[in-house]
């Protein structure tokens, strides 16, 4: 029988998807629903002097309006859960609405619960709030120094965090270094921007003391445990569903507010209580992602072998330490700056920094965007500096592939890996030979031709436990899957992580289907719902398929093993003697007497005959805990054209060559490389968050924030290596992230490339055409 | 203050009360149980809400419910066949021209305006009727080869 | 977001129209422009005069050697009428990249106009073809030239008791090409610089020559500076015109483009415009 592992069949989610009728957060409707709408703070920093909600109290339909004072000892405060060690983390409280002070523009300040939307609407408006304003500090360098306005009592110089991690020796190799190449290199604040915003909808049960928490999620335990801490009320009385959900990107990973407001209203109303997000609500109350300043050098030999990278970074961190956002600059960004070179010599500090700001953390590539960004970059300034060939500097430093498991600098061990082929096959695609050719051509008819080329690893598939508990993540990383046989020999997996587009229902049944040789049809997969799942740590770090995808394949082993158990007593033969064809066991060298999966299904269900001292039922639950991350791995290639006079960028071409081991659904991975892709290009080219000085965003709405639209983007060319990774059973790699992760310095290269005849070695991104053509100019002006 | 509308909507007559600042997108979704359409944004940029009057692509978010009152709306909801699926639909599916799915029921209701009226759209011509509505997830190259499906189905 | 509370009259007539305008009410067509604001609740209006389905303010329709296009005619429908783009194939150039497929169906001519945004792309286009619009009231009507109508930002020739039900448009010159370039906001379309052009030529030379900006300043407007090419081949001359006509503009400046550079757009867009329409007029 062929396998399903490696076919590209159609999703199973989708008929719900195409036809309407899947039920995403927004669209629960429950009897004597209320509404809840949240009044923002219209300050980036103030003192709050009064709130006054009497008028809202007494406007029609309007049911109850909480503000921070009536909260302070009923909720618990927001939690930050990735307490990263040896750093002296500071996390000052984070309340659920904010009771003396704000501290961004759009932190919480009262709650209004009414019968309709618009009657919640309205009373906001009724609400009289006296602020004392403060100064305002959105750069996280800036946040750092004298004289800065500070946002928490016990946080001098608003410095959350001063972490470390050094490998060798860098002082001794720049010291040393022939060349040395330094620049300032600004990760724009992003806005994720799932097409869903975040919704909550609770609903409390005072007979049973069960609360029921429908939420836009993409790790529903996770969620169940935050909601716990926030509401106080014991973790197994709290059901998180998190149904259909539109994208999340990392926006919809940490614990809000708002879900817990909610929880709360329902609490104390005896009524269900649903909130949903505007866009602009969103773009000013779900984090935003990036926001780096980092001064970074790296040093090598005039012959292109690089010796030593230092990076100074700022990340900044919002208002609050939102759930995951120490890590994000520390673990899964200066972890990873070795990238998938052999670079002896690391030294990088971070500095976490409070500022003025909607909460940062992770977004689409959570820290290693930062990472290869910076790194990619500086390997084309050395290789400009040197004068030898950005790519030829790359095949120089790359890991050989003969020398996996290969430990970096910074202490992260690699699991497998094949650069130079991804390399190689990237180059071809492109024709790298023949566009330096045209390129050197058109620059003789003024015409300005770029190409960027990107060797990438990245670390995902998080990943060991052990790992998570030693670098302080407040939880798991494990996944689980409870894999269930029907009497009639259908199957469903329950699965602990929450898949939110990324087609996993359909590459896990594709895993079992394979497993117990049953039609794909047979197997529905179950997410998202904490009382019939089992606990997993839910969907982010493109980790859900090399984990909880494992997971189920493991669970799908235990079952088949049993099923062999009852096959063998049924067949009165030894296991031993049993062998699995064509979805059958049946005895060797007679294969006309088998067991089929559904007849053994039945025979377990039924119990009529079973083995000694075997159990009824058929169903088997495994946790499994990964013994590394994962290290998915490829090569980038992007050509461009610039119009110097307007400082627009035109993609000509777009590369990508991704191993991630092997592809369980070609066609869903295809899907993640190009939407990671284009995300990655919006980063590169018109994304960015832009706050005024007084900390008002002025990306507010999808009128000032440029979300890649279908007429400005390329199609992107994809191809693939296979290099197994030894730390699964499926040998799979995340991909769910790559595409983010390395387009954003193939473009920046790109363009910088084209540019160099006139001069410009560097753009800050994003290479809007106003930056480009400022760059130009600029360029011009110095050459004069 | 609420009024009682008569809203045609995928082909039956729908009576519920409205206020007039009631926005066709929220009636259709609260008021009428058809949550297939989705709201996305607040300025008419990301077409989730992308809906049919009168046989035309419009922004439901955009037009109040009373300014529907006696026009044809059509929602992805009446846009399906019983029992099938429309052209258009079968072409996502085939063409994995959606992840999460949030933006594809305005997505197919632009496409279907655009092949009514351009039964064979070149890519540039797809891209460019594609502008008014956005998707996060698929980088829209599976969108426009599903579109492209489905009109070379036709 | 949702709007304050309004009342709601969907007008049987345009006396019926007139009867409700003032200070406390809002007019709505296709809504394309109004929505947002009311939803954003910049708008509050008391009461919201639907005259989107007026019969008398649709439809297009030659006059003289020019046409006339009812107020409330879609963006959709200027796209339809092959006549309409017969004799200005600039409308129906730039109404292709008005908002978007959705926003084109709803959105309606006079909506867009009366709005007056200042990076609105028909706008300059009014000015070159020196369209007027016909501005009427419950006291009777009148006809104000579009470069007399855009006095600002969101800021027109209309009294609060007025309502914009006609544009009028101008035979076009013989022997005439038209133009326009733009540099789009990645994120709301709108231009940060465009140009409209419109030009004539007889025996080789140029007998009009007509450049409107919109996006560059605070509102839409036509700039002198084309005159210089009147009398001439054009050619060599319609870089300096360019550069001349957006020399001094106070030009707009926000995080999208400062000003320099939406300067330097605009003077790129109306060479561009001018080449164009030039080529096209030959």
């Amino acid at each position: 029988m062929a396998t399903l592992f490696g076919s590209g069949i159609k999703r199973r989610e989708d008929p719900r998807l195409i036809t309407g009728t899947a039920t995403y957060t927004d669209d629960v409707k429950l009897p004597g629903l209320l509404y809840a709408a949240v009044l923002r703070s219209s300050y980036a920093h103030a003192k709050l002097t009064s709130v006054d909600v009497a008028r809202a109290k007494r406007a029609p339909g309007v049911v109850a309006v909480y503000t921070g004072a009536d909260l302070k000892d009923k909720l618990n405060t927001v939690p930050c859960a990735w307490n990263v060690p040896n750093c002296d983390l500071k996390v000052p409280p984070h309340p659920v609405l904010a009771t003396d002070k704000v501290r961004y523009a759009g932190d919480g300040i009262a709650m209004v619960v009414a019968e309709s939307r618009a009657a919640a609407r309205d009373a906001l408006d009724l609400i009289d709030v006296d602020y004392a304003a403060l100064d305002a500090v959105v750069d996280p360098e800036k946040a750092t120094q004298k004289g800065a306005p500070q946002l928490h009592a016990d946080v001098p110089g608003n410095v959350a965090f001063t972490w470390k991690v050094a490998g060798g020796d860098a002082a001794k190799a720049f010291a040393e270094a022939a060349v040395t190449v330094e620049q300032r290199i600004l990760h724009n604040r992003l806005l994720p921007t799932a097409m869903e915003a975040r919704a909550a909808c609770a609903s409390y049960n005072p007979g049973t003391g069960q609360l029921t928490c429908w939420v836009t999620s993409q790790n529903p335990h996770i969620h169940r445990f935050l909601l716990s801490v926030m509401t106080k009320l014991p973790e197994h009385r709290i059901r998180v569903i998190a149904p259909e959900v539109g994208g999340g990107f990392g926006s919809k990973i940490p614990g809000y507010p708002d879900e817990a407001l909610v929880c709360f209203a329902s609490m104390d109303l005896g009524r269900p209580v649903k909130w949903t997000e505007d866009r602009s609500e969103n773009y000013k109350v779900t984090i935003h992602g990036r926001d780096h300043v980092e001064y970074v050098s790296l040093c090598g030999t005039k012959d292109g072998k690089i010796t030593g990278l230092r990076t100074r970074v700022y990340a900044g961190l919002g208002g609050y330490a939102s759930t995951a956002a120490p890590g994000i600059p520390t673990i899964l960004h200066g972890l990873i700056l070795s990238g998938p070179y052999t670079i002896p010599n690391i030294d990088v500090t971070v500095y976490g920094v409070y500022t003025t700001t909607t909460p940062v953390d992770a977004y689409r590539g959570a820290g290693r965007p930062e990472a290869t960004f910076l790194l990619e970059r500086m390997i084309d300034l050395y290789a400009r500096k040197i004068g030898i060939d950005p790519v030829e500097v790359r095949r120089k430093n790359l890991i050989p592939k003969d020398k996996f498991p290969y430990t970096v600098a910074t202490g992260l061990t690699y699991d497998s890996g094949n650069y130079q082929g991804a390399l190689d096959k990237a180059l071809s695609l492109v024709d790298y030979k023949k566009f330096r050719a045209e390129q050197a051509k058109a620059r003789k008819e003024g015409r300005y031709l770029g190409i960027g080329v990107t060797t990438y690893c990245e670390v995902c598939g998080l990943g060991p436990s052990q790992v998570a508990g030693a670098v302080g993540f407040g939880g798991g990383l494990y996944d689980s899957a409870l894999v269930r046989v029907y009497p009639t020999g259908v199957v469903r997996a329950y699965i602990g992580a929450k898949p939110h587009g990324q087609g996993e229902e359909t590459t896990f049944a594709q895993i079992v289907a394979d497993e117990f040789g049953v039609p794909v049809e047979n197997v529905e997969v179950v997410a998202g719902d904490t009382e019939t799942t089992p606990q997993g740590w839910g969907t982010y770090g493109s980790r859900t398929t090399a984990v909880c995808g494992s997971a189920v394949k493991v669970a799908a082993q235990r079952v088949k093993e049993k099923a062999k158990k009852i096959a063998a007593h049924l067949l009165e033969a030894s296991e031993a003697d049993l062998e699995w064809k064509d979805g059958k066991f049946s005895v060797k060298g007679s294969p006309d007497k088998g067991k089929s999966f559904a007849e053994l299904a039945l025979m377990a269900n039924v119990a009529w005959n079973m083995p000694t001292g075997v159990e009824p039922g058929l169903e088997a639950t495994a946790f499994f805990d990964p013994s590394n991350f994962v290290y998915p791995f490829g090569t980038h290639a992007c050509t461009v054209e610039v119009d110097p006079e307007t400082g627009e960028t035109k993609i000509l071409r777009y590369v990508a060559v991704d191993d991630c081991g092997p592809q369980i659904n070609p066609m869903i991975v295809q899907g993640q490389v190009h939407g990671g892709v284009i995300q990655g290009i919006g980063e590169a080219l018109q994304e960015m968050a832009v706050y005024d000085e007084d900390g008002q965003l002025l990306t507010g709405t999808m009128m000032d924030y440029a979300i890649p639209r279908a007429s400005q983007m390329p199609n992107v060319e994809t191809a693939h290596t296979v290099t197994p990774s030894p730390v699964n059973p499926l040998g799979v790699k995340g991909v769910g992230e790559t595409g983010t992760i390395a387009s954003v310095p193939t473009l920046v290269n790109a363009v910088c490339d084209a540019l160099a005849p006139l001069g410009v070695t560097h753009i800050d991104k994003p290479l809007t055409p106003a930056r480009v053509w400022a760059a130009i100019q600029q360029a011009k002006g110095g050459k004069r | 203050m609420k009024r009682p509308i008569t809203l045609n909507v995928n082909g039956v007559a729908r009576t519920t009360e409205v206020e007039p600042r009631a926005l066709l997108a929220h009636v259709l979704r609260d008021q009428l149980d058809l949550t297939g359409t989705h709201i996305g944004c607040d300025t008419s940029q990301c077409g989730a809400c992308t809906v049919h009057l009168d046989g035309r692509a419009v922004k439901s978010c955009t037009v109040l419910a009373v300014q529907a009152e006696g026009r044809a709306i059509t929602t992805i909801e009446g846009l399906t066949p019983k029992g099938g699926l429309h052209p258009l639909q079968r072409a996502f599916w085939e063409k994995h021209g959606l992840q999460c799915g949030f933006c594809t029921p305005g997505m197919i209701m632009t496409a279907a305006d655009l092949l009514a009226h351009n039964p064979k759209p070149s890519e540039a011509e797809i891209r460019h009727a594609l502008e008014g509505n956005l998707c996060r997830c698929t980088g829209y190259q599976n969108i426009v080869a599903a579109i492209q499906t489905a009109a070379a189905g036709r | 977001m949702i709007p304050t509370s309004f009342e709601y009259v969907r007008a049987k007539n345009l006396s019926d129209a007139f009867k409700l305008l003032g200070k406390h009410a809002k007019v709505i067509a296709g809504g394309h422009s109004l929505l947002p604001l009311l939803r954003f609740r910049l708008a509050q209006p008391d009461t919201l005069i639907d005259i989107g389905q007026l019969p008398q303010l649709k439809g297009i329709k030659k006059a003289g050697g020019g046409m006339k296009i009812g107020a409330a005619t879609t963006y959709r429908e200027l796209l339809e009428s092959k006549e309409l783009k017969a004799l200005y194939p600039l409308i129906a150039e730039v109404t292709e990249h008005i908002g978007d497929l959705q926003v084109r169906n709803a959105g309606t001519i006079g909506g867009g106009l009366a709005h007056a945004d200042p990076a609105a792309d028909m706008p300059p286009v009014m000015l070159v073809l020196d369209a007027a619009f016909l501005l009427q009231s419950k006291a009777g009507k009148r006809t104000v030239s579009a470069r007399k109508f855009f006095k600002g930002p969101f800021t027109t020739a209309l009294k609060p008791n007025e309502l914009l039900t006609e544009i009028q448009l101008p035979a076009p010159p013989k022997r005439t090409g038209m133009a326009y370039a733009s540099f789009e906001q990645a994120a709301s379309g709108y231009a940060l610089a465009g140009a409209a052009a419109l030009i004539a030529v007889a025996n080789g030379m140029i007998t009009r020559a007509e450049l409107a900006f919109t996006g560059l300043a605070d509102t839409p407007f036509l700039a002198p500076a084309a005159a210089k090419l009147v009398g001439t081949a054009g050619d060599e001359l319609i870089s300096q015109v360019a550069a001349a006509a957006v020399a001094g503009v106070e030009a707009n400046d926000d995080i999208h483009a400062n000003p320099v550079y939406r300067a330097h757009l605009a003077t790129v867009a109306a060479r561009r415009a001018l080449t164009t329409a030039l080529g096209r007029a030959r």
